[in-house]
């Protein structure tokens, strides 16, 4: 599944998508969590009882703030939780 | 066996009471709604009016508590139904109970008072795919009933005014706050009513469309929730979205609370 959490308003459209068919079993062992500088993810079990990551609620309604610091006007040149996510479920759409 | 599906709306409260049929020869006709029942609440106390909601479900039905097997709840408050066996999210529930109804459907779109969402599923009712808004009400009932009020008409008259009407005014403000005043300048304007209920309604459609564009359109829509009772709505969300046709279940309000109780059934069976 491909989760989506995220926003559209008046200045763009902030969603984070994680594909939960590659979240289920890990291989870098659940990096995001400690990657994101704001811990905005966090590990539940869903409606189909798979340990899968999602985006924290109060989060999902802040992305483009909260997000900031880690885009390149931030001095990054990729993201930190995509980096971490090595097997590429965590994309951003801005 | 009898389940229970509560689905916790913002605006009202959802009960289905469903049993399991298992007619013989006939293993389409697996469940049957005994009993279908919605509360506004007027208490703000959640647990209570959940409790009251269930309660007057299983009083109409002629139930008691120890009659239902188990009850699963959705919706923005299900964590408030403490009676409740597990939660089930509004995305989950909604794409199973839209499949129930219409099995050929893999895009449901959930337009309910405070939130929108798309979702792609597959064919037995597995959302493969959902993008929600979960920032502002501005592309759900809540925002057009904010307008219609404005515009000092009954949302049945507000829905019906948008179909009078073949102008595309364009609504800049993404905020219900904003939409209101932007409302009032065109009531300043003269502009007809049927005209500004258009406006309105396009808009909505249009935010509601970017969220479905996100998983993507494809086979049949269903539309589920409380505006589907909203004609002019309908009608701009197949313009917005470009679909012939979008299919309507009769009790759209319903269908995340059905999806519930069947997820509850099948726990059960298996």
């Amino acid at each position: 599944m491909i989760a989506n959490y995220g926003y559209k308003d008046g200045s763009g459209e902030y969603y984070i998508s994680i594909d939960t068919d590659k979240c289920i079993s890990c291989s870098a062992e659940r990096a995001c969590l400690t990657a994101c500088p704001k811990q905005m993810f966090e590990i539940i079990t869903d409606d189909y009882d798979d340990e899968v990551a999602w985006v924290k609620k109060p989060n999902c309604r802040t992305l483009s703030y909260d997000c900031a610091d880690c885009k390149p006007s931030g001095g990054y040149t990729s993201l930190p939780c995509m980096t971490a996510c090595t097997p590429g479920a965590i994309k951003h759409s801005w | 066996m009898i389940t229970a599906g509560i689905d916790m709306g913002s605006r009202s409260i959802k009960v289905i009471l469903l049993e399991e049929l298992n007619v013989d020869g006939a293993p389409q006709l697996k469940y049957g709604v005994k009993k279908a029942h919605i509360m506004m609440p007027g208490d703000l106390d959640q647990d209570v009016a959940a409790d009251k909601a269930y309660d007057e479900a299983l009083a109409s039905a002629g139930l008691k508590r120890e009659d239902v097997k188990v009850v699963f709840a959705t919706g923005a408050g299900r964590k408030q139904v403490s009676f409740a066996a597990e939660g089930i999210t509004e995305m989950t529930a909604g794409a199973k109970g839209a499949i129930f109804m219409f099995p050929q459907a893999r895009t449901v779109v959930d337009v309910g008072a405070e939130e929108g969402r798309g979702m792609k599923t597959d064919a037995v009712g597995r959302a493969i795919d959902f993008a929600g808004n979960e920032k502002c009400a501005a592309g759900a009932g809540s925002f057009a009933e904010a307008m219609s009020r404005a515009l000092q008409m009954t949302l049945k008259e507000f829905g019906d005014a948008s179909l009078k009407s073949d102008k595309s005014i364009p609504m800049n403000a993404q905020c219900t706050v904003f939409a209101e005043s932007e409302v009032v300048s065109l009531i300043h304007s003269a502009t007809p009513k049927n005209d500004i209920a258009k406006a309105v309604l396009d808009a909505v459609a249009s935010r509601v469309c970017a969220m479905v564009r996100r998983v993507g359109i494809e086979g049949e829509v269903v539309l589920i929730g409380g505006m589907v009772h909203n004609v002019g709505f309908v009608q701009s969300l197949k313009v917005a979205m470009g679909v012939d046709a979008i299919s309507l279940p009769d009790m759209p309000e319903y269908i995340s609370a059905l999806g519930c109780a069947m997820i509850a059934a099948e726990r059960q069976s298996s």
